[in-house]
This record gives C-alpha cells, sequence and structure tokens, in this order.
C-alpha cells in the first residue's frame, strides 16, 4: 500500500509485518523514531505476545537480543553511531554464535568532535564484526531491506545490519509502498532456530574453543559470507517476484553502459550522484554511477562483472580510514585490478554532498588518489598554525569552531 | 516452605544429619535422582567453592523447577572450567555470551520464554563476583529494576581468579591481590555490598549464603523460585588459589566467615531484611584471617593489630547491623 510516510516509521510498520517475540530498546539519535513507532505498536497489541524491553544501554540491547535469540525468537533491535560501538563486544559475539538478529543501524557520526548528523563511520567501524551488512538507497529499500533481512538471516543463522542514512533517510518524508502482513507472511516463515535453548534438549551455547578448532569455527563464519554472496541476489529476486519491485541484491549499476568513469557509493547520497550523472551525460560526458547494498560481504565478483572493464572508478565515501582513506576503495581496488580507483571523503558528519561539488570534482582534470570534498584548508591551515605557534594550544575542535565564529 | 527448624549439625562437629530427617526434608544432594548439573570431571580447582556453590545452586533449582530451566553464565572461571569443549560439565540448557552481559543474556532469554508463552521455563543467571559487581553491574540493576523474572546468582570469590587473583569491586579491605599488594593490600573503605545494592532495588528477593551451609545454600534457591521477578543470591566460595588456603579448608574458611561476622547470611524480601542466620559460636577476625595467607601481611612481625581492629570493627557493626548475635 502506498503511503506518504517518515522513512523511521516505514521501517517499524516493516519490522512489525517480520513478527519480531522480543524487540530491545535503547534510545539513541537518530535511530529513537523507530523504537519509539515499535512501543506503540507493540503496546496497541498488534505484534501478539511480543516482548518489548527498555534496556539499559546498546550492550544490553544487543546482549538480550542475544538470549532472546538463543532461546528460540525473532529478535529485533536498533541502534546508531555510539551506541553500535558501546554494543562492538556483543556484535561480535553474536555472529560469532551463529544468532540471525537483524538491526537496524540509522547511520551516524562516531565523536570526538560529538557529531548526532549522518555519515557511515559507525556501521563501517563494525565492518570485520562478522554480520551481514545491506545498504539502503531510499527508504522504499530500507523497508525491503529489512524483510530481506529476516529471510536472509535465519537462512544463514548469521545476524543483519541494515544500514540507513541517520535523518537523510530515518526523518524523511517520502512514498512508501508498505507490503501486506499476507506477502511477508509467505516470505518470511515462522523462525526455526538451528540451536535453541531447551529444557528438553539440553545443549552448551558459547564454550570456549582452543587453537584446535578456533580456525574452523572462524572459517565457517567465512563460509557463511560466501554463501551469503549467493543467497543475497536469489532472495532479492524471488522478493521481486513476490512484491513486484526491485530491491535489494549485491550491486546496482546507474548509466554504466559505455560508462569511462563510474561513481560508486553507498546508501542515500546515490540520488544526488544519479543527477549529477543525468547532467553530466546531458553534456556529452562518459559518466556512470553504482552501489553496494551488500558490503559485508563484499561482492568482488559480481562488481567485476558491472565495472570489469571502466577505466576509472570513483568512490564517494562517507567514512576514512584515518592514516589511510577509503576504506570501500580497498576492496573495490581488490576486485578492480585494472581500473585507476580514486577516494572521495565525502558528507562527513552531516556535511551536505552537493551536485555542484560533485560535478566539480568529476569535470577537474585529474583528481588527487584521495579528495576530502568541499574541505576547508585554509581552516585546517590556521589550526595547523596555532598548534605550531604555542604549546598549550587548547582543544582543536573548540578553536576551528571559534575561529569560523570569527573569534580567530 | 520455610526453613525446617531441625537443626543439622551436631555440637563439635560439621557433619549433616540427612538420615535423621524425613526423606521429603532431605538436602536435594541425597536425593539419588538429583539434577546433578555440573557433572565431575570439569577443570575447577582442588577444593573449588564456586564449583560446589554452584552445583548445589542449579541442582536445588532444578529441584524446584522439575528441569524446566535454563543457565546464564558470565565469562569467568566458572564457565571455563565447565565448558573445555568437547567436553561439557553441564546437564542443562547453558549459555555462555560475554564477560559483561550475564544479565542481559538472562533477560533475553526471559523475554523470549514469555512471548512464547513457556513460562513454566525458569532463568538463572550466574557469574563470578568480577562478572557481578564490576563489569556486569549495568546489566544487573538493569535487570533488577525492571523486574526481569530471572535469578541471578553471584559466586563471589572476592577477586578475578580466573586471570590470576587481580582486586574486585568484591574484595576486601587488606587482602592481598595481584594488583593490590604488599605492603598494605587492598584499601579500606572501598567495594560494592552487592546484596545491598540489590535491596536497594526493592526486588522480591535478595539472600547470601555460603558453601558452608548448604541446606542453607539449597533453601534459598529454592525460595527464590517461589518469587517472580528479579532475584539475587549472593554466595560466598573461598578460592584457595587466590586466598592462599588448603584445598581441605573451604568450608571452614567459608564458615569462619560468617562465624566471625565478616560475611552476614540474610535473606530479604521487597528490599526489607526477613532472616538471619544467627552466629552460633562468634570468633574473633583473627581466626578467619589467619587460615589465609593473602592476609599473611597482617600477622608477620611486627603484626598490624590496627589493621586486624579495622577488620573487627566491620564484623562487629555487621553483627549489630544484622543483629547476627542473640
Amino acid at each position: 500500500m502506498l503511503r506518504q510516510m517518515e522513512g523511521s516509521q516505514a521501517v517499524a510498520e516493516t519490522v512489525a509485518l517480520c513478527r519480531p517475540e522480543v524487540i530491545c530498546a535503547y534510545p539513541i539519535s537518530p535511530q529513537t523514531h523507530i523504537v519509539e513507532a515499535l512501543s506503540r505498536i507493540t503496546r496497541a497489541g498488534r505484534l501478539g505476545t511480543c516482548e518489548y524491553v527498555n534496556v539499559e544501554s546498546e550492550f544490553a540491547a544487543l546482549s538480550a537480543c542475544i538470549g532472546a535469540s538463543a532461546a528460540g525468537a525473532r529478535t529485533y533491535t536498533a541502534t546508531a553511531s555510539q551506541g553500535l560501538l558501546y554494543m562492538a563486544e556483543a556484535l561480535y559475539n553474536a555472529s560469532g554464535l551463529g544468532l540471525p538478529i537483524v538491526m537496524t543501524v540509522a547511520n551516524r557520526a562516531i565523536g570526538a568532535p560529538i557529531n548526532i548528523w549522518n555519515d557511515h563511520s559507525d556501521s563501517m567501524s563494525q565492518r570485520d564484526s562478522g554480520w551481514i551488512q545491506l545498504y539502503a538507497e531510499t527508504n522504499q529499500e530500507a523497508v525491503d531491506l529489512h524483510v530481506q533481512a529476516y529471510a536472509l538471516a535465519e537462512e544463514l543463522s548469521l545476524p543483519v545490519m541494515v544500514c540507513m542514512d541517520g535523518f537523510v533517510l530515518t526523518h524523511a518524508f517520502e512514498r512508501v509502498d508498505l507490503p501486506s502482513q499476507e506477502q511477508v507472511d509467505a516470505f518470511v516463515p515462522a523462525y526455526e532456530p538451528r540451536q535453541v535453548l531447551d529444557p528438553d534438549d539440553p545443549v552448551s551455547i558459547g564454550a570456549m574453543v582452543g587453537p584446535e578448532a578456533f580456525t574452523e569455527v572462524r572459517y565457517l563464519a567465512h563460509a557463511r559470507h560466501l554463501e551469503a554472496l549467493e543467497r543475497i541476489p536469489a532472495v532479492a529476486a524471488s522478493f521481486e517476484a513476490a512484491f513486484g519491485r526491485r530491491s535489494g541484491g549485491l550491486v546496482r549499476g546507474y548509466r554504466t553502459e559505455d560508462a569511462d568513469t563510474v561513481v560508486l557509493a553507498l546508501g542515500s547520497v546515490l540520488g544526488t550522484i544519479k543527477d549529477v550523472i543525468d547532467e553530466l551525460r546531458e553534456s556529452g560526458e562518459p559518466v556512470g554511477a553504482a552501489t553496494l547494498t551488500a558490503f559485508r560481504p563484499f561482492p568482488f565478483a559480481a562488481l567485476r562483472a558491472l565495472l570489469g572493464c571502466k577505466r576509472h572508478v570513483v568512490v564517494v565515501e562517507r567514512a576514512f580510514s584515518t592514516g589511510v582513506g577509503g576504506i570501500v576503495s580497498a576492496d573495490v581496488r581488490a576486485a578492480l585490478p585494472d581500473a585507476e580507483v580514486r577516494t572521495v571523503v565525502a558528507g562527513l558528519g552531516g556535511r551536505p554532498v552537493t551536485k555542484a561539488a560533485l560535478r566539480g570534482l568529476l569535470t577537474a582534470g585529474e583528481p588527487e588518489p584521495l579528495t576530502f570534498l568541499d574541505l576547508d584548508r585554509d581552516l585546517v591551515a590556521r589550526e595547523l598554525a596555532r598548534v605550531r605557534a604555542r604549546r598549550r594550544s587548547g582543544p582543536s575542535a573548540e578553536n576551528m569552531l571559534r575561529d569560523l565564529a570569527g573569534g580567530g | 516452605m520455610p526453613a525446617p527448624r531441625t537443626k543439622f549439625y551436631q555440637v563439635g562437629s560439621f557433619a549433616v544429619g540427612n538420615r535423621l530427617l524425613p526423606p521429603e526434608q532431605r538436602a536435594v544432594q541425597a536425593a539419588p535422582d538429583r539434577g546433578n548439573a555440573l557433572t565431575s570431571g570439569h577443570r575447577a580447582c582442588r577444593g573449588c567453592g564456586e564449583a560446589l556453590g554452584a552445583r548445589y545452586a542449579i541442582d536445588a533449582a532444578i529441584r524446584a523447577t522439575g528441569g524446566r530451566m535454563i543457565a546464564v553464565n558470565a565469562t569467568g572461571c566458572l564457565e571455563v572450567f565447565s565448558t573445555p569443549y568437547p567436553e561439557t560439565a553441564w546437564q542443562v540448557s547453558w549459555i555462555h555470551s560475554l564477560f559483561g552481559n550475564a544479565p542481559a543474556v538472562a533477560t533475553g532469554v526471559a523475554a523470549a520464554l514469555k512471548a512464547k508463552g513457556r513460562t513454566d521455563v525458569r532463568v538463572v543467571g550466574q557469574g563470578g563476583d568480577g562478572g557481578t559487581v564490576d563489569i556486569g553491574f549495568a546489566c544487573l540493576s538493569g535487570m533488577f529494576e525492571r523486574g526481569d523474572d530471572v535469578l541471578y546468582i553471584c559466586y563471589d570469590n572476592q577477586a578475578y581468579m580466573n586471570t590470576g587473583v587481580q582486586r574486585s569491586g568484591a574484595t576486601p579491605p587488606a587482602a592481598r591481590t595481584a594488583t593490590t599488594p604488599v605492603p598494605g593490600g587492598n584499601a579500606f573503605g572501598q567495594g560494592k555490598n552487592a546484596p545491598l545494592i540489590a535491596m536497594a532495588h526493592e526486588i522480591p528477593y535478595v539472600a547470601t549464603a555460603t558453601v558452608a551451609d548448604l541446606r542453607d545454600l539449597e533453601y534459598k534457591v529454592r525460595r527464590a523460585m517461589d518469587f517472580r521477578g528479579a532475584r539475587y543470591l549472593h554466595i560466598l566460595v573461598p578460592c584457595p588459589l587466590g586466598w592462599v588456603t588448603d584445598a581441605c579448608d573451604t568450608i571452614r574458611v567459608a564458615r569462619l566467615a560468617t562465624e566471625s561476622g565478616l560475611f552476614p547470611v540474610f535473606e530479604a524480601e521487597g528490599g526489607e531484611v526477613t532472616g538471619v542466620t544467627r552466629i552460633r559460636r562468634r570468633i574473633p577476625v583473627d581466626d578467619y584471617l589467619r587460615l589465609q595467607s593473602r592476609y599473611a601481611h597482617l600477622f608477620a612481625d611486627p603484626p598490624r593489630t590496627d589493621v586486624i581492629a579495622r577488620i573487627q570493627a566491620s564484623a562487629d557493626r555487621n553483627i549489630r547491623r544484622f543483629g547476627l548475635v542473640d
């Protein structure tokens, strides 16, 4: 059913359609609207006996999901930013135990300096946590990915993180086609756990494993991710067959057919990039765009199939690895050894990624291997000068804000 | 059912007089069909108080629930010595997740059982003092205040024994650990009294117990299972390795901890103390401390009578506060 609604509400309604049995909630912007909506849905009795647990931290949220999932319940939680980092230990534990928890990450920057706005530094920091990571381009895709996430998670016994841009998507009102209960029930059958805490059939879960088998147990997690590379497109295909629209999958191209340069990005920034591509195409530039819906597992073969013949790939990244540069770029380079891959770090901490900036980047001669889009180099230079001038130069973030406000 | 009034201990000996009791009053451990939750062959040290306490506690929980229970374990000695896979000593459904999240995992298990209408199955969380009063404390407090239907058991051996005897928030004053070396040992005026903090949450049931009085321990587990909601049981479990005691002295040193007044044994309902185990034969704290080489520096030359006096004062305060002596 087509509705005009906020992204968070749409995700909450969709999660409810997936019939979770335990929801663990802890507030953190910009994820909060999702769990608020789910509390109303649960309280209204729409989720039957679903337990909605208000926990005391994100660490407890995921820990309670671990217990609930191991006891055979379909579980859900949502977080962002610092909350995801506070969960970090439990993230690895959930994936290591093979528990199919689904979690929304409303992508937000990580401090310091504290910043509530959107970028991808939170989920990128948990790249190696063993969770499947899917990135939504639009609110419609966020809705669809949650349905697919439960199907994938429970089939593979792996946790899935659905990443959607904080505020840009979570707080945006858009037209969304919400699936019906019948459709979702048919797509996500009742959860049948591979392992469950059952007094009638006792098992020990979470035992210590030494050098004799640790490698093999860890390798199995890798093997399941490789299996996910097969299952993610298959689930997307059956989703399309059942729901009548394309969503999810591993990678997607946009006007890549005869493109010489392709701009690759994750998440909602692709919308702006597509607009720029359209404009440049009109002026005859051979450019295209591509997105990775799945970042973990990384779709090397699918990306090679899509962009293997391209000469230039520009990766627009909403996070970076200090001292290195691009995070996504490293994998893209490995997938496309013949392409010249450049990294553009853009939109950190909510800074808008504008069409003008992207157009300037793509029409400039030879961009640098690593570019920080719209970086105010003068502001940085003035702070570096202050740091050089005296030992006690004070807190840099505050110095730079004062500088911007005209206080030198 | 209240604790049986029968005196189990014959004066001058510590023999448990099961044979004198009618069968229904006998210890869980005396029954041939006991749960045997933690089977033999695990890797605990000789004289381990925690292994003893855990077996009695979980067997009592099995008896109280008719075997309909799930155990959630924090990282620590109990987890490490019981599950060196492919061996597991546990005869109950058991999960270990992390060091600091056992109460939250237990919350999740209880929530799943409730959602599925399986309220016949009960949940027991368990961990050592580090996992409980330090790293897991936020999760424990959250579980308490929400009133999740979990019995959480802390096996308190008063330090991080699994990692080699480092100080925890439950380490008593003056005790020597690897991170509170002599001279001095652990500081005075620090540490958490987890049972009193649990009571401050006004949860239905809080109790303390020791491995010196296993009938009392069994009773408190059974009593805890009479309630729904968050419950807390704090069991003193001496550690021969960390306390530097003889393995044969585990029960004795636990008994002296209570007889000296240093470890009050009591139970509380809804935040109010409802029962205490009176001290039968009060002893000076010296008798308790001398058995443990973690306090050896107090009895060196010259002895630290001032420190011993401060420890005695805290025992005296417990005795007054809880009415431990008639």
